[in-house]
């Protein structure tokens, strides 16, 4: 699914990853852990295109893909979809209105026709249920006016829409009280399946004991420095990440 | 982003082609000749020609205004033409049959057929092409309802008391440096009277092309609703590409008497001159209406084109519980400058006026709101609220605000909120994160931006405005 090579990458004049390595399989959910610093959100911003980060070495193959020749948009229509930590508001476009828009957009990069209005309009609200977001919020504007939480399941509604073949939740979790942080775990859970991958990008254990990892890295000083299974999580909540820095040295 | 940015506003100007018809053009240049020249192609009853030659008189006194916010070289009066019509048409409109062929492609070209049946359901179109109306279409349709829609030339023979009673009662002659040049020389422009209690069966539309070279166009529009009665009007304006910049200088009064209704929209998409900015039209425009006792006047504008456009679609709220109101999008990319608002003057009792101004800007263009509220000693009760909102894309371009606000009765409420915002980085990165193109991002957030607007405009409209503003967006982003 997604193979990284020794990627060096600079955000501004910053060098923030240095030499990353990341094999991840299809069906695989790899969660990755790290220190505010550690480069995490840089990873996922780097994966998925976004300006304002310069790659300076390495490779990554998505699909058999050489992933950073392509275009952001064409990133995701690729398949490869970023739940952002902090989406932004997009004032008067509404939900459905956008929607619409990126699921023709990956219906036109298949050379398929864009669904009809009545069983997209039919699709999102299902999928709306699903991570307990009221079908009203269709209407609204992107983002605009929801809270944090709400803004959370409504990356999440789009994830499940779209259906991507890797998705990156960046720090998903956070900012989330217990019972959306179950419901966005309910959603992960409904969305994985053995031709799907999703990489968990968070700070603490709390979200793995509702979404079982298959494997748990730690990312620290740009590179992962470990790799285990879910009893990694559990170490490390229970120890912190100073022994990590530690072992490493 | 900005890189990006530049390259999606660059597109080319659809409307921009020539139409290679004969015409009757007058020399460049001004005097007492002209005016009677124009007068006489008209066959004006002697009052116009006196009331066309008073406002020469008063032009000549006065002096070009430079208050607004733009810059452009001093204009030669002199070198413009002030009157030109396709020969085949030069004497006023007839059937529509008799269209010449050439007009009648330009009009299709630009998406207006002047087919009756090939119309958009429900819209009467008055064509003006350089100087003159070619076109009027659905004639007989409205006048069955008592409509009468037709050029303003025709509708100083068919119906000149109410022209003489209206004409410059809302905009007088000397109201303004363009309003006096445009009421000594305008040759054509629509003409509108709803009776009494006539509620207008269809939708009214004037499109203006300007065609010749070094051509000034200078049209009239009057529109008088009586008691009780409603109409909407739409009007669109586009031109070819020309090197030399081009002035558009017209009047628009609209008479709302008791109880009536007006809605005027405009989607003003004339050639803005080329990403240099050379060429484009000056686009200076007197709009203005009066509202009398219980009346409503809404002004809603789509301003994308020009390279230079003054206007301020104004109303005078004259009578008690009269309403303003004006709804605007304001686009200058590249190097287009505009300077746009409207003015609400509240005179009667519990006028109330909204003002949505939603400017936007790219490239390297200058877009400012320019707004008066004034409450008049007698306007007890009454209330304005002004959103005023600026969209920046690329950080090479400008935004302005200047309200005016004065109120002599301590009665009367005024608000007034502003905003400035840009497209930022993160919002493109989330729509092409979500597969869509750069492009497509820009134009979904700034028809996103306008939607308050768009909604006020007549079903066809909305969609073509968005359209519209897509097209006049390409290379917006790059």
């Amino acid at each position: 699914m997604l193979s990284i090579r020794d990627l060096y990458a600079n955000a501004g004049d910053t060098e923030i990853l240095k030499g990353l390595n990341l094999e991840i399989g299809p069906g695989e959910v790899h969660a990755i852990m790290g220190t505010n610093g550690s480069g995490k959100s840089t990873l996922s911003h780097v994966l998925a295109g976004r300006t304002g980060y310069e790659v300076t070495g390495g490779e990554v193959r998505f699909l058999n893909q050489d992933l950073l020749s392509l275009a952001t948009e064409d990133r995701a229509r690729e398949g490869l979809f970023l739940a952002f930590q902090y989406p932004v508001e997009i004032p008067g476009v509404s939900n459905m209105e956008f929607l619409k828009a990126a699921v023709d957009a990956l219906a036109a990069h298949r050379g398929e026709e864009p669904p009809d209005a009545v069983s997209f309009m039919k699709r999102a609200r299902e999928v709306s249920a699903m991570v307990d977001l009221d079908p009203n919020f269709l209407k609204r504007g992107v983002n605009e006016g929801f809270s944090g939480g709400e803004k959370k399941r409504n990356e999440l509604m789009q994830m499940l829409l779209l259906e991507p073949k890797l998705a990156i939740m960046d720090e998903t979790d956070s900012g989330l009280d217990i019972d959306a942080l179950k419901v966005v775990a309910d959603g992960v859970n409904a969305f994985r399946r053995e031709d799907r991958s999703v990489v968990l990008i968070t700070h603490y254990q709390r979200l793995l004991n509702h979404i079982e990892p298959d494997f748990v890295h730690v990312l620290a000083g740009g590179r992962i420095v470990k790799s285990g299974d879910k009893s990694l999580a559990l170490e490390l909540e229970d120890k912190g990440y100073s022994w990590i820095d530690e072992e490493v040295a | 982003m900005s890189e990006q940015i530049d390259r999606l506003i660059k597109k080319e100007y659809a409307a921009g082609f020539i139409t290679d018809i004969v015409s009757d053009t007058l020399p460049p240049g001004l005097d007492e000749d002209v005016v009677a020249f124009i007068s006489g192609k008209k066959n004006e009853p002697e009052w116009m020609l006196e009331w066309r030659l008073k406002a020469l008189r008063s032009w000549r006194e006065m002096v070009e205004p430079h208050w607004a916010h733009v810059t452009y070289p001093d204009i030669d009066f002199d070198a413009i033409s002030y009157y030109s019509a396709p020969k085949s048409s030069s004497d006023g409109p007839k059937s529509l049959d008799d269209i010449d062929p050439e007009l009648r492609s330009t009009y299709d070209k630009l998406g207006i057929p002047l087919h009756e049946q090939e119309m958009l359901s429900g819209v009467a179109v008055d064509a003006v092409f350089d100087s003159v109306s070619v076109a009027t279409t659905f004639r007989h349709k409205l006048k069955e309802a008592g409509v009468i829609f037709c050029s303003i030339s025709e509708a100083m023979h068919e119906c000149p008391e109410i022209v003489r009673a209206h004409l410059g009662s809302v905009v007088p002659q000397k109201d303004n440096y363009y309003a006096a040049l445009n009421s000594a020389v305008f040759s054509d422009g629509s003409f509108v009277y709803i009776p009494k209690g006539v509620k207008c069966p269809m939708e009214l539309s004037t499109y203006f092309r300007i065609n010749e070279a070094k051509t000034g166009q200078f049209e009239r529009t009057l529109i008088v609703a009586d008691e009780g009665s409603e109409v909407s009007y739409l009007e669109g304006c586009t031109a070819p590409m020309r090197d030399e910049n081009q002035l558009h200088a017209a009047v628009v009064e609209l008479v709302a008497l008791d109880n009536a209704k007006i809605k005027y929209s405009t989607v003003q998409n004339w050639y803005p001159g080329d990403s240099e900015g050379k060429g484009g039209i000056y686009n200076f425009v007197t709009k203005r209406g009066v509202a009398h006792t219980n009346a409503r006047i809404s002004w809603t504008q789509v301003e994308t084109g020009s390279a230079i456009t003054m206007k301020y679609p104004s109303c005078v709220l004259k009578g008690d519980n009269s309403v303003g109101e004006f709804y605007s999008v304001a686009l200058s990319n590249n190097y287009q400058q505009a300077d746009t608002g409207t003015k609400m003057i509240h005179l009667g009792k519990n006028t109330r006026s909204t003002i949505i101004s939603k400017g936007i800007s790219a490239g390297h263009g200058s877009n400012s709101y320019r707004g008066l509220v004034r409450m008049n000693p007698g306007a007890t009760g009454a209330r304005n609220y002004t959103q005023c909102d600026s969209l920046l894309i690329g950080d090479q371009c400008g935004a302005h605000t200047f309200p005016y606000i004065e109120s002599k009765n301590p009665s009367a409420v005024i608000e007034h909120e502003a905003t400035t915002s840009k497209v930022s980085d993160e919002q493109l990165f989330l729509c092409q994160q979500r597969g869509l193109d750069a492009e497509k991002a820009v134009s979904m957030i700034v028809n996103g931006f306008c939607k308050e607007v768009f909604r006020e405009l007549p079903m066809e409209f909305a969609v073509e405005a968005g359209k519209l503003l897509e097209v006049s967006l390409e290379g917006a982003v790059g």
